[in-house]
């Protein structure tokens, strides 16, 4: 397969880069490990920075984000949910570093209106009685999948090419050039090469691995943050803590349910990112001083992701070291036709693609200009249902009785897990309970997957999607991939809905058991 | 609450699953004057399939054919598990008596002598089992001689997919054949549940109605398999009628709970123990337990809130585990909050559970529970009964995974025996 440019990751960056090359006419092929987002684009709060955040530590960052939220607002207003955010210290907190916080933000032009406390807790009835200062701010909440998906529905539909589960395997390397690019799918096995003009790692945590492929050395650190994702949604706003950056210092809602996070570790590897039960009983604990009833509430699950952060800047907390991206010209390492893309922000992947999509065109001689920002995403409705709320909502107005709900606690029906199939094979993936669940909410609501798994595998095979022992597999691997994020949150009610899971798959099924026939 | 009226009775069963209603069961028939209050209860989620005990040791996964064998085995390896405190002749016989009452009860079972028996699940995969309800029996035996067999699955009837099935376990079974049927009567469109389907089943007229569109795709069939709809008051006689109807061999595949399967169980138990004289507080609970200081207890009962008092001379605790509200979790600790006894436990959330779901060894906070004497007595702080006639029964007890071992029912009806022995002879 031949193509103008290579692009590995399909991350918010790549699958970014892939639609601005798009439009302005370059053809791409993405090739992509696993899934859209399987990092840290899927991983993350879904907060869309005001800036206000790194108005102290980093205002290059700060301004960046003010710039790139405002026109995400405007250009993709159908992935964000503008709710506003709200800057809050309580007693004990750092009385200066709140007092001077709205000098900061003017000095990075970031709207900051101070708000009485009484005014905050009106706004927020949840926030604690204790708070000391109140500030408004921009903040807003982004849904990273559907964003991800409309982009790279957009590039495909623009003539990109995009390949899951495809693993690069090597390069090789004639006269400081990738000539070829080998791969393998990693679920059919199926080995191809890819002979690319210009080569774009753009693997998120894992772009190390892949330049160390090509012969050169990028210097990554891994910064694991997990996060709890509440039953019901707890705020309208964004709320943060005023504070220097820290853990547990802010709650995004998002549709029905309200994110809470994050911690910051430092790891070696990337072998096992999960999140502990240490690091939720953790974040609860901390997260208290804001939001008081965060120690009575239900938690439907938790989940980490890596912050690949760029090495070389300033020691100490990683939430010191620049949130900033970094635009890596290999030529410097004499590889002439291979670029990083590295670090950054949900926020700012449109600016970062720009970038890079600008130096790929110059090497390549395209002088179109960028369209991104300019030009508004288009909203694709496969991609849709992975806002909370849309398919109840269609299914009541659709009044179809046919149409059988499959997943119950969300409310999602057949046409629905329908449209999501029909997504995926657009996007050349296989229509697993894994890839549906990341397109829809499926698996998300109370019963996480426990039910729904089990209606929507035996839909699968109904429709011919699955064949054979096939399903049992999928079934497995999907129930795994939930209780990686159950398991740090498993008491009360969540530990009886565990149970009666375990009652359903163990002590019926036996799914545990190797194959008794 | 000084109006609050006071029922009296021998023995108080708190709990109305599996092992509540045995124990009510067991004393209504040694004839204590017994009562029984307790929510739904687990046992609406039953497959309706008799577990005695099957796979030990959980890490190997290991499926024993013979579950006397098993338990030896089991008592000799985990001497604190509740089976290695009961005689097996005493299981046993607890076992049998509560197969001859749901007989008597038009729930008829049956299985291999002294064996285990593979059941086809609606997933496709076989679960090791004790006693199979007579209207499931035939599927094992059919697959066995892959026999040519129609998989039916019904239009609307959600998370059953005999495609599914025959794809799992049709390599090598060239008779195997499926068909989805809208279910007579029924709009074509929409979703059917099981219970309806089940009651619709118990008219003649529906029976005749469904043979008849299941007749022609037969096709040489000689047997029928088909998701557990057929009846709930009497499935081996709406089962036998329906056989008889289509000409060829009938057996049912239980569908994901809650489905009849429970419901047929839950329902034989209230009219058999209702028959016996027990006094059913159902959809009750107790909020409050409180030592009689002339012995017994005072149990404040109700729905929604306390409504009566139960003045019990001795109680059996079956409230179950997390689901039955038996144990109840926060963040930190397990807790029995009835009584407030010790639960036995792993020390720390982070050792609750495996970070592999369907690890084979199982997940340590399944094992948590009572610990008690070797007479069912749950054992206060200093490791001596906490009182006299507190007994307790079933999957809140200490030191076993009825889920990965199988050994659910076995466990509940052994348990709540003993517990039913203990209190008869402390009463006495």
């Amino acid at each position: 397969m031949e193509t103008q440019v290579l692009i590995i990751g399909g991350g918010i960056t790549g699958v970014g880069l892939a639609r601005d090359l798009a439009l302005r006419g370059v053809e791409s092929v993405l090739v992509e490990r696993r899934d859209i987002n399987a990092g840290a684009s899927g991983a993350n709060h879904g907060l869309l920075h005001s800036g206000a955040r790194y108005v102290r530590s980093d205002p290059a960052a700060a301004v960046e984000c003010r710039e790139e939220s405002a026109l995400l607002k405007r250009l993709a207003p159908h992935c964000i949910e503008d709710t506003g955010g709200l800057f809050v210290a309580v007693e004990g907190d750092d009385e200066t570093y709140a007092a001077e916080f709205p000098a900061f933000c003017e000095r990075s032009g970031i709207a900051c209106h101070p708000i009485s406390l009484g005014e905050a807790r009106e706004l927020e009835p949840v926030l604690s009685d204790r708070l000391m200062a109140a500030y408004q701010v921009e903040d807003a909440s982004v849904d990273p999948f559907h964003l991800s998906l409309d982009n790279i529905s957009e590039a495909l539909e623009l003539g990109s090419r995009v390949m899951l589960h495809t693993r690069v395997v090597g390069f090789n390397r004639e006269n400081g050039r990738i000539r070829r690019t080998r791969l393998v799918n990693d679920e059919t096995g199926e080995e191809m090469v890819i002979e690319a003009e210009q080569v774009v790692n753009a693997a998120g945590a894992w772009a190390k691995g892949v330049a160390a492929l090509a012969g050169v050395e990028v210097d990554l650190f891994y910064s694991k943050g997990s996060l709890l994702i509440t039953d019901q949604r707890l705020t309208r706003r964004v709320i943060n803590r005023l504070r220097p950056a820290s853990d547990a210092d802010i709650l995004v809602p998002g549709g029905t349910v309200s994110i809470l996070g994050t911690t910051s570790i430092r790891m070696d590897t990337l072998d096992r990112i999960v999140p502990t039960v240490e690091e939720s009983d953790y974040i609860i604990n901390a997260a208290a001083a804001m939001v008081p009833s965060l120690e009575t509430t239900r938690y439907i699950r938790a989940y980490a992701g890596v912050r690949p952060l760029v090495a070389g800047k300033i020691p100490g907390d990683d939430r010191s070291v620049s949130r900033g991206f970094a635009l890596l010209d290999h030529a410097t390492d004499g590889v002439f036709n291979f670029v990083s893309i590295i670090g950054g922000k949900l926020t700012t992947y449109r600016l970062m693609a720009e970038k890079t999509a600008d130096l790929i065109c110059n090497r390549l001689g395209v002088s179109r200009p960028c369209l991104t920002a300019v030009k508004a995403l288009k909203a694709f409705p496969a991609n849709q249902w992975t806002a909370a709320g849309l398919s109840p909502r269609l299914w009541m107005q659709a009044h179809r009785p046919d149409d059988l709900l499959l997943c119950e606690c969300e409310m999602v029906p057949a046409s629905a897990v329908d449209a999501v199939i029909g997504g995926i094979r657009h996007q050349g993936g296989t229509p697993s309970l894994y890839a549906i669940g990341r397109r829809s909410r499926i698996g998300k609501g109370t019963c996480q997957g426990a039910f729904c798994g089990l209606r929507i595998n035996a839909y699968l095979y109904d429709q011919g999607k699955l064949e054979g022992r096939r399903g049992l597999d999928d079934l497995r691997s999907f129930l795994s991939a939930r209780w990686r994020g159950m398991r740090p949150i498993l008491w009360d009610t969540a530990l009886l809905q565990e149970e009666l899971q375990e009652a359903l798959h163990c002590g019926y099924l036996g799914l545990e058991l190797g194959e008794i026939r | 609450m000084t109006d609050t009226p006071l029922i009296q009775c021998d023995l108080c069963v708190i709990g109305s699953g599996m092992a509540g209603m045995s124990a009510a069961l067991f004393a209504a028939k040694q004839g204590l004057s017994t009562s029984m209050v307790g929510r739904t209860g687990e046992i609406i989620f039953s497959t309706g399939l008799l577990d005695l005990m099957a796979v030990h040791p959980v890490e190997k996964g290991e499926i024993w054919d013979d579950p006397w064998a098993c338990i030896d085995q089991l008592a000799k390896d985990l001497p604190q598990h509740p089976y290695a405190r009961i005689p097996t002749a005493a299981i046993r016989a607890a076992f049998d008596a509560l197969i001859a009452f749901l007989e008597s009860m038009r729930l008829p079972y049956t299985g291999h002598p002294d064996r285990n028996s593979l059941v086809l699940t609606s997933v496709g995969t076989f679960k090791p089992t004790y006693r199979v309800p007579v209207t499931m029996w035939a599927g094992s035996e059919v697959f066995r001689r892959k026999a040519p067999c129609l998989l039916v699955d019904i239009q609307g009837l959600k998370g059953f997919s005999a495609l599914q099935i025959a794809a799992m376990v049709g390599s090598g079974w060239p008779g195997l054949r499926t068909v989805r049927i809208g279910f007579p009567g029924v709009a074509s469109s929409g979703e059917v549940f099981p219970e309806r389907l089940a009651r619709s089943l118990e008219a003649a007229v529906n029976r005749e109605k469904l043979a008849a569109a299941i007749q022609p795709r037969l096709q040489g069939a000689e047997a029928v398999g088909l998701p557990a709809i057929l009846g709930i008051s009497n499935p081996a006689k709406v089962m036998a009628d329906f056989q008889r109807r289509l000409g060829v061999t009938v057996f049912e595949i239980p569908t994901m709970p809650p489905g009849v399967t429970g419901q047929r169980l839950k329902e034989a138990f209230e009219h058999g123990l209702r028959n016996l004289g027990a006094r059913l507080f159902l959809e009750n609970r107790v909020f409050r337990a409180d030592a009689d200081p002339k012995g017994g207890f005072r149990l404040h009962a109700g729905r929604t809130d306390p409504e009566e008092v139960i003045a019990a001379r001795s109680v059996i605790l079956a409230t179950g585990r997390f689901m039955g509200g038996g144990l109840k979790a926060d963040r930190h600790v397990v807790r029995e909050p009835l009584f407030n006894l010790p639960v036995h436990q792993p020390e720390g959330r982070d050792r609750w559970h495996r970070e592999d779901f369907l690890d084979r060894r199982g997940h340590a906070v399944n094992r948590a529970g009572l610990e008690t004497d070797p007479i069912f007595r749950p054992l206060d702080a200093s490791g001596r009964p906490a009182h006299r006639r507190l007994f307790a029964a079933g999957s809140i007890l200490a030191h076993q995974d009825w889920m990965r071992m199988k050994c659910g029912s076995g466990l509940a009806i052994a348990t709540a025996n003993a517990a039913v022995e203990g209190a008869a002879r402390e009463l006495s």
